[in-house]
């Protein structure tokens, strides 16, 4: 059964107003393209969860959408801070939630194992647990000392961006993989934005590199440079001019409403946002080849024939 | 920090890594003290990112430790799960770089908030993967201006915190200070040539101990 459908539908259909979602991404693949959409459609009351919240929820913090931010790094990567996030926590107009990056995986990984909890042993000693509820503390029933636990995570939406999928929600991708994976299988809902669709048979060529089956994912929206400015493996770099471009802006709300103003509310879609970049997005693209060796699977007839 | 400075403390934490680590880089200053560390006398130190990268041979200095340069070519990519839990929970880290806004006494780290955590006077990026990090690597690195706003006798908020077992090396650029594996406070080890213990222990909030054989660099 194919799950394509616009990335305007899949917003329309999986996320509600006051909604805990996860935009997955370490650097890497950051659904950019779906957060424009939820700022067009304008979500509000969100509940944003991400390890390093990263311009993307700077911007859909800039644009309202928000109402409270999990995080374990509050920063622009190399640049500084997120100045969006900031102002807004600073006037008392979103609430956040402390972790620190290991705690907040594992909270990923429990809630997607729906285990009661996740040891974070390496935050005892920590203020952690004085300022987010969600850490408490036992003491270990194999003796020792107290350990630190965090409650699971599983967020209403998950947007999860990856080099291919089929139709019906196979997802491949490859370099980085990040949070993905986890935010794939901690959320109740997932929509799978690629930067290609393929066809099955592209899937079970490569089969160790598919990092959610479709049976967790619910919508597939195809997305070529969805992550952008963020980037994708071997088709187009990080947009650093972006980001740095970004760490002045945000300084400024007025810039920032008119800039949210040009790059989402005026263009009706991620088409139109590509065709807007088109320039940049080719020169980002220029990133050489280093194609990986081909790898054998064998054939199953007869790895099965040679076995008897 | 003047431009001369910041040379001389990225050479010195450079001067700290041993070839054939295993050492968890973040960006700017310590991924330059890594490739300077590699370029004269650890050719084999194998570059680990916390994004998931190991063994990256970057072509151009990243803006981010996720960066596209530091997974084209490297050794392998893996989940930050997995680099979390597998890779520096699991203690595979020989040194790891990690930065701080205030360290303490004992060696804790406070990249969260200057003041009170509810109503800071400056709100930080936070731990990131700090504490993990200085929970896991078996030595850490922090670079550090030596500012006496930076060395307070305890940090506002405890973000990360070393274990007992790990060595903490502070390198600014006047001095360097270490909690050697077993001790239990930060120690004055080496200056850099031309400064004093009393210049050093001024910049320093608590009365700061001097390592029997201090060197001079």
């Amino acid at each position: 059964m194919t799950k394509l459908m616009t990335m305007r539908d899949a917003v329309g259909e999986h996320v509600d107003d006051g909604a805990s979602l996860y935009i997955s991404g370490f650097t890497h693949l950051i659904g950019f393209a779906a957060a424009r959409e939820i700022i067009r459609q304008g979500r509000r009351g969100l509940r944003l969860i991400r390890m390093t919240p990263d311009v993307v929820y700077d911007l859909m913090t800039a644009a309202g959408c928000a109402r409270e931010v999990a995080f374990g790094y509050l920063g622009n990567p190399g640049l500084g801070s997120l100045h969006a996030i900031r102002r807004a926590i600073e006037a008392g107009d979103l609430d956040h939630v402390e972790y620190t990056h290991g705690s907040l995986i594992a909270a990923l990984r429990a809630g997607g194992s729906d285990l009661p909890f996740a040891p974070v042993p390496a935050v005892a000693g920590t203020d952690l647990a004085e300022v987010n509820p969600r850490v408490r503390r036992v003491r270990s029933p194999f003796g020792g000392e107290d350990v630190p636990l965090v409650e699971p995570l599983r967020p209403d939406v998950a947007f999860v961006h990856v080099h291919r999928s089929d139709p019906q929600g196979n997802a491949q991708t490859w370099g980085g993989l990040g949070d993905l994976k986890e935010a794939g299988f901690a959320a109740r809902r997932v929509v799978v934005t690629a930067e290609e669709i393929v066809s099955e048979d592209v899937i079970r060529s490569d089969p160790g590199r598919t990092v959610l089956p479709a049976f967790a994912v619910d919508a597939v929206v195809h997305a070529p440079y969805g992550a952008h400015p963020s980037f994708a493996q071997g088709l187009y770099g990080r947009d650093n001019r972006y980001y740095r471009r970004w760490a002045e802006l945000s300084r400024d709300p007025r810039a920032l409403e008119e800039h949210i103003g040009a790059e989402v509310h005026d263009l009706p879609d991620h088409e139109a946002y590509v065709a807007r970049h088109g320039v940049r997005l080719r020169e980002l693209s220029r990133v050489g080849s280093s194609p990986s060796e081909p790898v054998e699977y064998g054939s199953n007839r007869e790895t099965a024939a040679v076995q008897d | 920090m003047s431009a001369e400075a910041r040379e001389r403390t990225i050479d010195a934490a450079a001067r700290w890594l041993q070839d054939d680590e295993i050492v968890l880089v973040g960006v700017g200053d310590p991924s330059i003290a890594a490739w300077r560390a590699r370029a004269a006398h650890a050719p084999n130190l194998q570059l680990v990112y916390e994004s998931g990268a190991v063994g990256s041979i970057p072509d151009a200095s990243p803006l981010s430790i996720g960066d596209p340069t530091l997974v084209a070519q490297a050794l392998g990519t893996m989940s930050v799960a997995d680099m979390f839990d597998l890779v520096i929970g699991g203690g595979r880290i020989d040194t790891a770089f990690v930065g701080a806004a205030q360290i303490d006494r004992r060696g804790c780290l406070n990249s969260t908030v200057v003041g009170e955590y509810a109503h800071p006077k400056v709100r930080l990026p936070g731990s990131g993967g700090a504490a993990e990090i200085l929970h896991g690597a078996k030595r850490v690195l922090v670079m550090s201006p030596l500012e006496r706003r930076r060395f307070p006798e305890q940090v506002d908020f405890v973000s990360s915190r070393p274990r007992v077992s790990s060595e903490l090396v502070v390198v600014t650029d006047r001095a360097v200070l270490a909690r050697r594996p077993g001790e239990d406070e930060l120690t004055l080890v080496e200056l850099v040539a031309g400064e004093t213990v009393e210049a050093v222990r001024a910049e320093v909030q608590w009365e700061l101990r001097v390592a029997s054989g201090l060197r001079t660099a």
